[in-house]
């Protein structure tokens, strides 16, 4: 099964449920501003990877998910653990590697975990999280639960040996996992058009045997919705599902980084006239889901909890070097 | 007390772990109803079903880094590489991901995954079926390296391997398995890093590593008839290494010659002689001596593959050499 992006299905979303949408991608988007500030006043020592313009995809699919289901993300990872639930407080620690971060100080940008709260990790490697991905899968099947496994990773991993062993895994042994691709249109600097002859990643799924399903991935309702029957599929025990969400990257691939020379300002430009928060404020209004005042709300309340989480970070500790060699092993 | 093969002692060893535990898991190709090319799993398909003898797709780096996953979420994956070479397709994984996971999540994820496999030179088994590897794993933070050379040390390793939370490399070598050796009744366990004197002599330490410890005890038994007395060790585990014992060996004798079929630069011989120079330089009466395969890939024909390795003659020899020195 290969659904066209066409014309996602527009299923009534209630308007709690449209509110915590758009708290979230807006909790996501706040965060990585900041962070985008900080790194430029030199208060993040190491790589920034924003996620600015992807807020739909973590936000609707992790919405579905309960605090023992796991994810495994990216090196472009801020919004996944935000979207699983690590609070912004401890992602901006992590990023200005204080003992407080999410990884104690011994990640930044590109490995944040949080176990406790389903937050596996974020990777400097592309493709690895999506055989793991796989693997907790297996745990989950092999245990009897009904807990589920998403990897979120991009258009640069489907033509990287792990997709292709990882998918098929999943397929031949119908284990409880999302393959989440956000296929941003380019890996790192390197467009997507120009290393696969067939650009469309939903239609990969019919080739190992499992639904396929692209998505307008700027909008969060369209990412809820087909996650919601991912998701659903998963805890049924009715096997994976790979999902497509089409969507891009507005600022650099990091921070500091160059980034012209391959892709023009007219395409960065319109994208942003697509942008997944502002689109979905004005259907959230015009669908009389929200009023203008919930919003506003929601926009201090955010502002409120990205401040505190600044202080926070600022003012918390470094990691003691004399813990720099701790937990290599589980035992001494 | 019974005596058992080396290959069926290590296998009793998993089906009691088995039989205890029911996250455990083992992959590879071929080991769920054949039993394993190397008779690793005979039987336990027949208990345990598909999904805890999982045979995989030729896809080392999947299998891997979806055992990592799984250790990660509650489960203890056994990979069955059967032949070690086959482990290169998966190093990524293995070296950025299984031996990071805990140190990166500091400590609040675990890794308890057993990478077994068989390594070794011999029986014409030519290059890709040949490779020892294990410095590349000892080299690194994050991996246990375990070794055994008997069938009671295969049994109460792998057993203390399947129980812990770090990954395990546990490498047999093939010239082992069907060696027979006493293995009681009674459940044990064999703690990492103790290495085992296998016999006692006054005048040359040897540090012997696999299939070398019963080639070094050969050479040993020879030169006793020639009045010279000699220390065999077998480390068991290379990380951590005993290097204690070592040390204690060679304050005895003032000499040590490291016999390992893996090549000797930035090798297992290389690190002792380093640490023992560092630990224990006024108890040696000689340099440190190694003895390893020749630098070259393995061949195949029984004249080019039986030159490239120690063996009785040249270790003694070797012995010879270093207490005249």
């Amino acid at each position: 099964m290969t659904l066209d992006i066409a014309s996602p299905e527009r299923t009534a979303i209630a308007p709690d449920a449209a509110h915590a949408l758009y708290r979230e991608m807006l909790r996501i988007r706040r965060c990585e501003e900041q962070l985008v500030r900080s790194y430029a006043q030199g208060l993040i020592p190491g790589a920034c990877h924003t996620y600015i313009g992807e807020e739909a995809v973590a936000t609707g699919v992790c919405a579905h998910l309960r605090p023992d289901d796991t994810v495994l993300s990216t090196h472009r990872g801020h919004g996944h653990a935000l979207a699983k639930g690590v609070p912004a407080r401890e992602v901006i620690a992590e990023l200005f590697g204080r003992a407080t971060g999410c990884s104690q100080g011994r990640g930044g940008s590109m490995h944040l975990f949080k176990p406790e709260v389903g937050m596996l990790g974020t990777s400097g490697i592309v493709g690895p999280s999506i055989l793991m991905a796989t693997g907790a899968g297996y745990s989950f099947k092999l245990t009897r639960t009904d807990r589920v496994s998403v990897v979120f990773f991009g258009d640069g991993a489907v033509n990287n040996g792990a997709f292709h062993e990882g998918i098929n895994m999943a397929a031949i042994w119908n284990l409880p996992v999302i393959f989440v691709c956000e296929n941003n249109m380019y890996a790192t600097e390197v467009a997507f058009a120009s290393v696969a002859r067939n650009t469309n990643v939903a239609e990969r799924g019919y080739v190992y045997g499992l639904p396929g399903i692209a998505v307008d991935g700027n909008d969060v309702a369209a990412v809820y919705t087909a996650a919601g029957e991912a998701v659903r599929r998963a805890r049924a025990g009715e096997g994976p599902t790979l999902l497509e969400c089409r969507t891009y990257r507005t600022r650099a691939h990091s921070e500091g980084m160059r980034d012209v020379g391959y892709r023009t300002k007219e395409e960065v430009d319109e994208w942003k006239r697509r942008d997944p928060i502002e689109s979905y404020r004005t259907r959230l209004i015009a669908d009389e889901l929200a009023t203008d005042d919930d919003l506003r709300g929601i926009e201090d309340e955010i502002a409120a909890v990205i401040a505190e989480a600044l202080d926070f970070a600022t003012h918390s500790p470094w990691p003691d070097a004399a813990t720099a060699t701790a937990h290599v092993y589980s035992t001494t | 007390m019974r005596e058992m093969t080396y290959t069926n002692a290590a296998r009793e060893g998993l089906a009691e772990e088995m039989a205890l535990d029911p996250t455990i898991f083992v992959v590879g190709e071929g080991i769920g109803e054949r039993g394993g090319n190397f008779n690793t799993t005979l039987g336990l398909y027949e208990q345990y079903g598909p999904e805890r003898l999982r045979d995989t797709p030729i896809a080392e780096r999947g299998f891997v880094g979806m055992c990592t996953g799984a250790a990660m979420t509650g489960t203890r994956p056994v990979v069955d590489f059967m032949f070690l070479d086959f482990i290169l397709d998966a190093l990524g994984e293995l070296i950025n991901q299984t031996a990071k996971i805990q140190y990166m999540s500091s400590g609040r994820l675990k890794m308890p995954i057993t990478l077994r496999g068989c390594i070794g030179i011999g029986g014409s088994a030519a290059t890709h079926h040949s490779g020892n590897y294990y410095p590349i794993f000892a080299h690194l933070p994050g991996f246990r390296v375990v070794i055994p050379t008997t069938p009671y040390d295969a049994k109460g390793l792998l057993k203390t391997a399947i129980r812990s939370d770090d990954p395990v490399l546990f490498l047999e070598h093939k010239s082992l398995l069907n060696t027979k050796g006493a293995v009681p009744e009674e459940e044990y366990f064999i703690p990492f890093g103790e290495a085992r004197v296998r016999r006692t002599g006054s005048d040359v330490s040897v540090v012997a590593v696999a299939s070398m410890v019963n080639k070094a005890l050969e050479a040993a038994e020879k030169l006793a008839d020639e009045g010279i007395s000699v220390e065999v060790i077998d480390p068991r585990t290379i990380a951590p290494l005993d290097m204690n014992t070592i040390l204690e060996s060679v304050h005895k004798t003032g000499r040590l010659l490291v016999v390992d079929e893996d090549y000797a630069p930035c090798g297992i011989g290389a690190e002792i002689a380093t640490q023992m120079m560092e630990q224990g330089f006024d108890d040696l009466d000689a340099p440190v001596r190694r003895m390893n395969a020749a630098f070259a890939p393995v061949p195949y024909s029984q004249p080019l593959e039986t030159a490239l390795v120690p063996n009785v003659e040249t270790i003694a020899t070797a012995i010879r050499n270093l207490r005249a020195e």
